[in-house]
């Protein structure tokens, strides 16, 4: 492609000396604002957490408060991203291999967790199984705690990381079509047979890379959770509260280093998706080969 | 019983398919989308509603509440139209140069979807602050930035900007070459390519981009409230009043701002899908 349009423009589309320097101060532009803009805040977050030295950073990180939050937010992580996998298979399922009524209508309503302030997101849970909520009194009889307890802050969790997975998933098995499945079928497999062997096995590049994006919002949502947590240290503080609550005790060497383990997260994150990207074909929107000139 | 259940689900298929598991991955799609989704939103919603049309309307248009939208609204606003431009420039220098470290700077762009907001909030702050890498550069010029609209709109860029790329940059990257060799061989110079060839097919992937950054900057909570200075009617955004509200007991109060919060954000939604339809519509008819 890139050949082919060499040779056919040449002379059309050559880039003049002025366009060259154009071209070259877009892209130092684009350099510069990102550096400041994103790299500079990452860089900040490890030099204060290490501002007081290596030791003081591990003896933050050691603290009981810091584990016992890393422990929950890993808790929380692995009970909603494999819900939100499972519906993002079910709804995706439902959407791309079957025409019925009302399909767009539920696929607008799959991102309105996407559109909704992370704040009242938890307030909307606060409303169902608060004190005052609508289950709240019937909770309160059988002894049963949601908000300010795991329960609400694996809900809220849930809520905000709902359409990760499924809006992976819909437009890959559109674009991926259901005629394997059919045959599969067609020559006697059953459901499961055929989920198991033909659309796991297809899907798996974007399933994981769903699963990704809401593992990484789960494991640093603050708005939401913050609501329905009640911040008890030791007991409902993820690790995102407990950058909160050490920063807003001036304690800002612990809550710096608490953040750059969360920062580390999303720089995980960031590589595992561009390498998802890179090997499978799954967003892979740039082509490398065809940019290059 | 279930002949007769079986019957009405699968009359909701308006074509047959040979696949099976269509009650079963619909009939678990809608209860856990009621469960997660719905039955909080109506509940949400109900509580607004109980308050009656007065006591609601007094809440969410009280002189406080008031300032909270125009602070929220205005530095969206502004946050929204910083992320057009710069989002445009980076979609643009990703789809159309290349240069060393390319994949890495694509990785970059999306930081601030992965990176959690109390930290991006944290280190904001601690960047802008009088004595903070950037601010100290600042603050000899006057230029405060930590604890007012400024470093409000920071985040919000911040949060936003990735928006503005991801749905620019794959209509560039299609954008077929050949019309921009029309236009060249026509005679068009630079500026009237950009202008005329990319801009008109670019522009609604912009203003779809551009929508999204407003309705998470309008939204956005835990970058903002490090950085903002939470000044009640100067630096103070609306989904802090509902915590403030929530942490006063005001469970009314919080329900109606939230009421207030939720028709913005659907008016967003709708305005976007909107959107998605008329440029859906308009290739159906260049086709």
């Amino acid at each position: 492609m890139s050949g082919h349009r060499a040779i056919c423009t040449s002379a059309m589309l050559r880039p003049s000396t002025a366009q060259k320097a154009g071209r070259v101060a877009l892209i130092l532009l684009a350099l510069l604002l990102l550096s400041g803009f994103l790299v500079l805040p990452v860089i900040a977050v490890f030099t204060q957490a290490l501002s007081q030295g290596w030791k003081m950073y591990r003896d933050s990180i050691h603290q009981e408060d810091v584990l016992s939050a890393l422990r929950l937010t890993g808790l929380v992580a692995c009970i909603a991203v494999p819900l939100n996998m499972a519906f993002g298979i079910a709804a995706s399922w439902a959407i791309t291999r079957f025409e019925f009524l009302g399909k767009s209508l539920l696929i607008t309503l799959i991102d309105i967790p996407l559109a909704v302030s992370p704040v009242v997101a938890g307030l909307m849970y606060v409303e169902v199984f608060g004190l005052h909520g609508w289950l709240g009194p019937w909770l309160s009889e059988h002894n049963l705690h949601v908000i300010f307890a795991v329960p609400g802050i694996v809900l809220a969790t849930v809520f905000v990381t709902f359409p990760f997975v499924a809006r992976e998933l819909i437009p890959f098995m559109q674009a991926q079509g259901s005629d394997e499945e059919v045959a599969a079928v067609v020559l006697g497999a059953n459901g499961w047979s055929v989920f198991w062997r033909i659309t796991l096995p297809n899907i798996k590049w974007a399933l994981l890379y769903g699963t990704i994006l809401a593992a990484s919002r789960s494991i640093g949502e603050f708005g939401a959770v913050s609501v329905v947590s009640g911040h008890i240290r030791g007991q409902t503080t993820t690790l995102p509260l407990e950058v909160e609550m050490l920063y807003n005790e001036y304690n800002f060497t612990a809550a710096f280093a608490a953040a750059s383990l969360l920062t580390l997260a999303a720089i995980v994150t960031l590589i595992l998706k561009k390498l998802i990207e890179m090997t499978s074909g799954v967003h892979r929107h740039m082509d490398e080969k065809e940019v290059e000139s | 019983m279930p002949t007769k259940k079986a019957n009405k689900s699968w009359s909701l298929v308006t074509r047959s398919s040979p696949l099976p598991g269509f009650r079963l991955s619909i009939g678990f799609t809608m209860t856990y989308l009621a469960v997660i989704v719905l039955i909080p939103l109506a509940a949400i919603i109900q509580h607004g509603a109980r308050l009656g049309f007065g006591a609601f309307l007094h809440t969410v248009t009280a002189p406080r509440v008031l300032a909270s939208y125009r602070v929220t609204l205005g530095c969206a606003a502004v946050a929204a139209l910083l992320s057009a431009l710069f989002g445009m420039l980076l979609a643009w220098v990703l789809a159309r140069y290349s240069f060393p470290g390319k994949r890495i700077v694509d990785a970059i762009v999306d930081l601030p979807f992965a990176l959690p907001t109390a930290v991006a909030g944290i280190s904001l702050t601690a960047l802008y602050a009088e004595n903070g890498w950037i601010g100290r550069f600042l603050e000899p010029h006057g230029i405060h930035v930590a604890f007012t609209p400024i470093g409000i709109v920071m985040a919000m860029s911040f949060v936003g900007f990735p928006f503005v790329v991801r749905s620019v940059q794959p209509v560039l990257e299609d954008l077929d070459p050949a019309m921009e060799e029309a236009a060249a061989s026509l005679g068009a110079n630079v500026w009237q390519r950009f202008l005329r060839v990319i801009v008109p097919v670019a522009f609604p992937a912009l203003l779809t981009g551009t929508a999204l950054a407003f309705a998470r900057a309008a939204g956005e909570y835990g970058s903002v409230i490090f950085i903002a200075g939470n000044m009640p009617m100067k630096t103070e955004i609306t989904a802090l009043l509902i915590v403030t509200k929530l942490e006063e007991y005001d469970y009314s109060g919080a329900a109606a701002i939230a009421g207030a919060m939720l028709a913005l954000s659907f008016t967003i939604m709708l305005a976007v899908n909107l959107l998605h339809w008329w440029v859906q519509r308009r290739e159906g008819k260049r086709v």
